[in-house]
């Protein structure tokens, strides 16, 4: 596929001829080591696992699915929790993705070296910072900031276009949905986590975008600038088709970052347990990370169970999500 | 192809560590100086407090470690306790370590009746079913509950050129179920007719987290006007929506942020923001430590309890004079009897340290607390001078 793959048949080749000279003591002992530290990643997640499924269990067994009776279900406390993580890591999502496409390409192909190398240290600095210092910036100075941009939002798209009456669910709703509801100062509400969880995402999209974006073949973009390409349309039919696999694969470790939050949420986000799509409103979300670190605290007995359980279904969701980019990245890489 | 794959599954990690790591938020940054310098002073106290059974050279024999664990009401002045007790312990030549961690009340209960730690913070005593349990990790003993931490919760406002305001239970009771919505509201200005009240949305604030907070404030407003607040004393905020913070803090900046906010908190966080003032009887009361201290003392202790189980059944509806009634008490649960000499002596004097006047002061000065009257510390001292050691 490019030339800067290692094929497998090389990358096994010395090891062929090391084993014919006989095994070294440091050999084995570095091929242990390595197959160690290997395993360590299973039994760590295994042990993670095994821990939520066992401490959940008082909450599973004493819940309404499994008993009938209880006065509490799963379903109901967990599913508001699911929605709102995942509505908030989207969101920052579509607000992230193009700017860090746009910031990668920039660095790959547009800025001068020097400038580049430059810009790419302060992406991973971006990452660098702690996600307290995020929350504390963004509930002290964000939020106040963003409130003019709310109101305008609001007023105009929160009351029109409306859907026609007859329409069923949706008749007579906004067709914006979103920018709906009645927002109240101080805007701690679901858009403004958002937007610092985009923030939080971009240098991880940002740096992986970038390295792809590098690995576009140096011919294949010089032939199409011999057949009279601009530079946009390089980019459009040599450099982003390339890099495709890179970019959904970046995008969905950008969403499992999202996804996890915990401390930018939770000193933000005003919360409460809805489905609503306004995301403006202020104290109609919550995202699974940010509510069990609120509420352990004071969580004992069964409470304390139910909260694990959410971390349980945080832990699926996450799994899902990264095996749904590996099986992406997987299926539209490109050829070789 | 192989080479980028991995990269990207490291990465991948990563970032699902990163995403899933919990930060854990330790509010306890209360520095405490001058340690040194109580001991004497101490020494002293503790004497009068105790008739003389931890007179200032004791703390030279204590040595080990004791664990409690319990309550985030009260970490703030737990944080200030253990590190001066340990100063002074060390002032003398003893050697103590005192650690408390903030599990929650619930948590602590637990851990204590499964002698996983020798002594719990929590804002609801133990119970009856508890104590009779308690005997199997207290040597015998029953524990017992001492109050330790009394906090006075204040109700905060924003709003613009409303320096001063009176409110009755009725009308907090009416903004928190979200009954009365404006600020110029008639209920509101019957009874503050001088304030210049604007036409401006209330906007009430809770806490977004279980809190002892919530429940006590909930507890004072649903004895006191039971019609406007109809939810009941409750831990978790009961109504779906609005505005909330998490932690004290949190309540604290989301009341700062917006305009024509009010909210309940500890009262020692409420820093710049105005205080209204409350109804008792027929006076609005201001708070104040004196005023909150004032309203455990009118409050009868709780029958059917033994002599050294000192829990308070609070009063909020009192209507005496000079009483602030929205107080939050925490409590200490401790064993009767402690089969290790050591353990128990540490704990005595611990425990005596807390409720001395000057354990008081530095939960004071920490953690914004009232201090305990001195005829509930004295009572207090007796409770734990009856502890059995060995």
């Amino acid at each position: 596929m490019s030339t800067t793959d290692v094929t497998p048949e090389a990358a096994e080749a010395p090891t062929g001829s090391m084993k014919r000279s006989g095994r070294r003591f440091g050999d084995s002992v570095f091929s242990n080591l390595s197959i160690g530290s290997g395993l360590l990643i299973f039994l760590t997640l295994a042990a993670v696992a095994i821990f939520l499924t066992l401490e959940a269990w008082p909450a599973i067994r004493a819940s309404q699915e499994f008993e009938g009776t209880a006065e509490f279900s799963l379903i109901e406390y967990t599913a508001p929790y699911v929605f709102g993580t995942v509505l908030a890591a989207v969101i920052a999502l579509i607000m992230a993705i193009p700017i860090s496409m746009l910031i990668a390409l920039f660095i790959s192909h547009y800025a001068p070296r020097k400038m580049a190398q430059g810009l790419g240290y302060m992406i991973d600095l971006l990452a660098a910072v702690p996600s307290v210092v995020y929350g504390l910036w963004g509930g002290i100075w964000l939020v106040p900031r963003l409130e003019p941009l709310y109101m305008f939002l609001n007023s105009t798209f929160g009351t029109w276009p409306r859907w026609p009456g007859f329409l069923p669910w949706v008749g007579g709703e906004p067709v914006v949905a979103l920018f709906a509801g009645d927002p109240t100062a101080p805007m701690r509400n679901l858009a403004s986590a958002s937007v610092v969880l985009a923030v939080m995402v971009l240098p991880i999209i940002t740096a992986i975008a970038r390295e792809v974006f590098l690995q576009t073949p140096r011919l294949t973009e010089e032939a199409a600038l011999a057949l009279g390409a601009t530079k946009w349309e390089v980019i459009k039919t040599v450099v982003l088709p390339f890099g495709r696999s890179g970019v959904v694969a970046a995008s969905m470790l950008g969403l499992g970052r999202a996804l996890g939050e915990t401390m930018a949420v939770l000193m933000i986000l005003a919360p409460g347990a809805t489905f609503s799509w306004h995301i403006l409103e202020v104290g109609r979300h919550q995202s699974i990370a940010a509510n069990i670190a609120s509420r352990q605290a004071e969580a004992s007995g069964v409470d304390m169970s139910l909260l694990i359980f959410t971390g349980l279904v945080l832990f699926v969701l996450t799994f899902i999500i990264n095996a749904i980019a590996r099986a992406i990245v997987a299926r539209s890489g490109p050829k070789s | 192809m192989n080479v980028r794959k991995n990269k990207l599954v490291a990465l991948a990690a990563l970032g699902l560590t990163g995403g899933l790591a919990l930060s854990a938020c330790g509010g306890g940054d209360t520095g405490n100086g001058g340690d040194g310098g109580n001991a004497g002073g101490n020494g002293g106290s503790n004497g009068s407090d105790a008739g003389g059974q931890e007179g200032g050279a004791g703390y030279a024999e204590l040595t080990g470690s004791i664990a409690g664990s319990g309550a985030s009401s009260m970490q703030n002045a737990q944080t200030a306790w253990t590190e001066s007790f340990m100063g002074l312990v060390q002032a003398e030549g003893g050697d103590v370590t005192v650690t408390y961690d903030a599990t929650g009340s619930g948590t602590g209960r637990e851990q204590f009746l499964n002698s996983e730690v020798k002594f719990a913070g929590t804002d609801s005593p133990l119970d009856e079913e508890e104590l009779a349990a308690s005997t199997e990790v207290c040597n015998g003993e029953q524990a017992f509950n001492l109050p330790v931490y009394i906090s006075p919760i204040a109700v905060v406002y924003n709003l613009e050129g409303v320096d001063e305001l009176n409110l009755t239970p009725e009308v907090i009771g009416g903004i928190f179920a979200g009954d009365i919505t404006k600020w110029n509201d008639e209920k509101i200005v019957e009874h503050n007719p001088d304030a210049n009240l604007p036409d401006k949305d209330i906007v009430p604030v809770h806490r977004s987290d279980d809190s002892g907070t919530t429940e006590n404030f909930t507890e004072y407003l649903s004895e006191n006007a039971p019609d406007a607040w109809t939810h009941g004393p409750v831990e978790t905020w009961p109504i779906d929506g609005g505005q909330s913070g998490d932690g004290t803090s949190g309540l604290i900046s989301t009341v700062e942020g917006g305009d024509g906010t009010i909210g309940y908190a500890d009262a020692s966080q409420a820093g710049n923001l105005g205080i209204a003032k409350i109804q008792v009887g027929e006076e609005f009361v201001e708070y104040s430590a004196e005023a909150a201290a004032k309203a455990v003392d009118v409050s009868p202790r709780a029958e059917g309890r033994e002599e050294n189980d000192i829990v308070v059944e609070l009063d909020r509806t009192t209507t005496e004079q000079g009483v602030y009634p929205i107080v939050l008490i925490s409590y200490l649960a401790l064993c009767g009897s402690y089969a290790d000499a050591g353990e128990g002596e540490a704990v005595k004097a611990y425990a005596s340290y807390i409720i001395s006047e000057d354990g008081q002061q530095v939960g004071a000065d920490n953690a914004g607390s009232a201090p305990l009257s001195d005829e509930l510390s004295s009572e207090a001292q007796a409770a734990i001078d009856g502890i059995q050691v060995g």
